[in-house]
């Protein structure tokens, strides 16, 4: 019989290698998958995506061990939770505090996928199933959000809701569907439930992997933007490539070390952070006669729900929120520069980067404002700034001044 | 390299400093600021309770049981965990600060009926186990200090922090009755000149059984329960908190050395 060096391998693990292809997924993705060595702290946050999906899971589990779903149990059985259940207060502020930490890691991630051009050809897909998984998690978090039925939970739930009312002829029907019932109530909760805990995590972890299959396919991009793959040496190797493991793998332990103290700190001092985290009229329970102050939404969405406020007509203001989240999926075919990387783009390119980077976190602070001037005129101006660089990019970049890129990636000890 | 290290290390501190001052109005580290006369704008007054200080936590107890729970709940706690967290032996527990009928694993639960509460009041009066989470304790200590007479009520008292407000002033035999002064304000309304009534302060028309400062006191012990009552595990947490900071930048340390190891050899 012929056999391979993996199969000749004795004891259990040869044994195991016949029957399943450990040795050889280990080699193919991490020993044999090369990374460009020149990745900077942008690019702990992918693996760090991955990391607070896992914490997210493990302690979604252990919730849903003790959470009692219904409008007239569930804001007790997130007490009993924080009150009576060893140690249900650390479950319960790592996964509140989890979701969080969850847009921070994706929105730094996604930026970086912005900066390098990560989202240029052959990366589309990769891109795209990226962006799907950030649309499951927004989805995932607002549902999560209104588990608990407080007060902010139960308006929350109400305002996103009715947006869908903004669609013509279906608006109302569709919205009566997806609450179960005339207004927000226990069947709403119920679903939302089933959702949150079963539909939509695996539609997460069905295209998590769907991202990195693609990213094994086409290799990882880096801050130069270039492909390591156009320059391998005499071993069939990129040059400028170094095996994931071990190299990258003991250098996101750095990266996890950091995030879990930064994690961590949350948790167990502020894990409220100041009512961004758990705002305080989500400690009183749902109560469909008595409307919060404000209604704000988490400081998440904040970005999007200043776009929806800044146009009077709400239709119209909704469609706005839509294209704001849909235009990430077209970047690949807006932006028709032949250079990724923002390192050696033009300075048209970098001034109109600059205002989509400083719209986007101005949306978000003005989001979690009153809806009163000044913000309401700021929240305009920023929503002009973050469309500008969508609308002009098709038309500077296919012939943009570039400087020259690199044969090989910058890489400094 | 040693950019890298820099960077991480510097965003933590920041986020670390940020958590911090978000601590500070959280209230977890209130500074205490001891002075002899009330700022008269009542706005600005602030609870600083120290929710890890037992004695203070044990008077606001007793304070809770003696002038609260006649019509609030605090549903969500026992009174056994109370008196663990509290270190309040048992015996003081059933014999003081338990109704005779009640067991030490019941929930802290008031005689009132809610029927009774809204035909008395109005209102049923709230479950107090979340006040401290969902309005503040500074709201609540401001809420305490601030009723007033007010003929026009029914209770005969109004309160600045909650208009209109339904529960009577159950504390005015320690801390006495107060009437609310005014003062007129000019302002510029539409290009006229409008004269309106503005709060000034307070002046004692009845003494308490309590001096101004005990009675300042009492309200702090009685608001600091109230945070501890919101959220019983705070105190745990943030001393284990430490240990987990401390072995997590251990562990950083370590997975640093490990790094640069291992990067030695990558030019």
């Amino acid at each position: 019989m012929a056999t391979t060096g993996q199969e000749s391998k004795p004891g259990l693990m040869g044994w195991i290698n016949k029957r399943l292809p450990v040795d050889q997924f280990v080699r193919s993705q991490l020993l044999d998958y090369y990374a460009p060595k020149n990745f900077n702290i942008w690019y702990f946050f992918g693996a760090l995506s991955l990391l607070v999906l896992v914490i997210q899971l493990l302690s979604g589990i252990f919730l849903t061990m003790f959470y009692k779903v219904g409008e007239a149990t569930a804001f007790d059985s997130v007490e009993y939770i924080m009150r009576e259940v060893d140690y249900g207060w650390l479950v319960r502020y790592i996964h509140s505090t989890g979701a969080s930490a969850f847009f921070v890691v994706v929105y730094l991630h996604m930026y970086r996928g912005l900066m390098y051009g990560s989202y240029k050809a052959p990366r589309e897909l990769l891109w795209l199933f990226g962006m799907l998984v950030y649309l499951a998690l927004m989805a995932e978090a607002f549902m999560g959000y209104v588990l608990p039925w407080g007060n902010m939970s139960y308006w929350g739930a109400q305002v996103i809701i009715n947006l869908f009312s903004t669609i013509p002829v279906v608006g109302g029907g569709l919205v009566e569907w997806i609450r179960g019932d005339y207004a927000i109530a226990d069947s709403t909760l119920n679903r939302f439930f089933a959702l949150h805990v079963a539909a939509v995590p695996l539609a997460i972890i069905l295209l998590v992997a769907l991202h990195l299959v693609a990213l094994r396919q086409v290799g990882s991009n880096n801050p130069d933007g270039i492909e390591i793959k156009a320059n391998k040496g005499p071993d069939g190797k990129p040059i400028d490539g170094i095996p994931f493991h071990p190299y990258y793998t003991v250098k996101d332990l750095v990266g996890v070390g950091t995030f879990l103290l930064a994690f961590c700190t949350v948790v167990f001092f502020v894990p409220t952070f100041n009512g961004l985290f758990l705002e305080a009229a989500n400690f009183e329970p749902a109560n469909p006669v008595s409307t919060p102050e404000d209604i704000t939404p988490s400081w998440y969405f904040t970005p999007y729900y200043a776009i929806l406020r800044s146009i009077p007509n709400q239709r119209l203001g909704a469609l706005a929120m839509l294209l704001a989240i849909l235009a990430f999926f077209f970047l690949p075919w807006l932006d028709r520069s032949p250079v990724k990387s923002i390192r050696y783009r033009s300075g048209l390119y970098k001034f109109f980067f600059s205002i989509f980077t400083v719209s986007f976190c101005g949306l978000m602070y003005l989001g979690l404002q009153k809806a009163e001037e000044p913000y309401v005129t700021l929240a305009r101006i920023c929503m002009a700034g973050y469309f500008l660089f969508f609308v002009t990019l098709p038309f500077y970049s296919g012939k943009e001044k570039t400087t020259r890129v690199p044969q090989r990636v910058t890489f400094h000890e | 390299m040693n950019k890298v290290a820099a960077f991480l290390s510097v965003s933590w501190l920041a986020l670390a400093g940020a958590a911090s001052v978000a601590a500070a109005a959280e209230g977890a580290e209130a500074p205490a600021k001891e002075t002899e006369t009330e700022s008269l704008d009542w706005k600005s007054w602030r609870a600083n309770n120290k929710v890890d200080s037992i004695n203070s936590l044990q008077r606001g107890a007793r304070n809770f049981m003696n002038y609260c729970v006649s019509c609030h709940s605090l549903k969500y706690l026992r009174y056994s965990r109370m008196a663990h967290d509290l270190q309040i032996p048992e015996d003081m527990l059933q014999k003081n600060l338990m109704p005779i009928e009640a067991s030490v694993n019941d929930y802290i639960t008031t005689s009132l009926r809610g029927s009774d509460g809204e035909t008395w009041f109005g209102k049923e009066p709230p479950d107090l186990s979340l006040m401290a989470r969902a309005r503040g304790v500074d709201y609540i200590y401001r809420f305490l200090k601030t009723f007033y007479t007010d003929p026009s009520r029914p209770t005969q008292t109004n309160n600045l922090q909650l208009e209109n407000v339904a529960m009577p002033a159950v504390l005015s035999d320690l801390g006495g009755v107060q009437a609310a002064v005014y003062r007129n304000v000019e302002r510029v309304v539409d290009g006229k000149t409008v004269t309106e009534k503005e709060f000034s302060h307070f002046e004692l028309t009845t003494p308490g059984r309590l001096t101004p400062q005990e009675f300042d006191e009492f309200v702090r012990d009685t608001v600091n329960f109230l945070d501890y009552a919101g959220d019983p595990s705070q105190v745990e947490r943030r001393s284990t908190g430490v240990w987990v900071v401390l072995f997590l930048l251990v562990l950083t340390w370590l997975a640093w050395l490990l790094k640069k190891e291992y990067w030695k050899d990558i030019h």
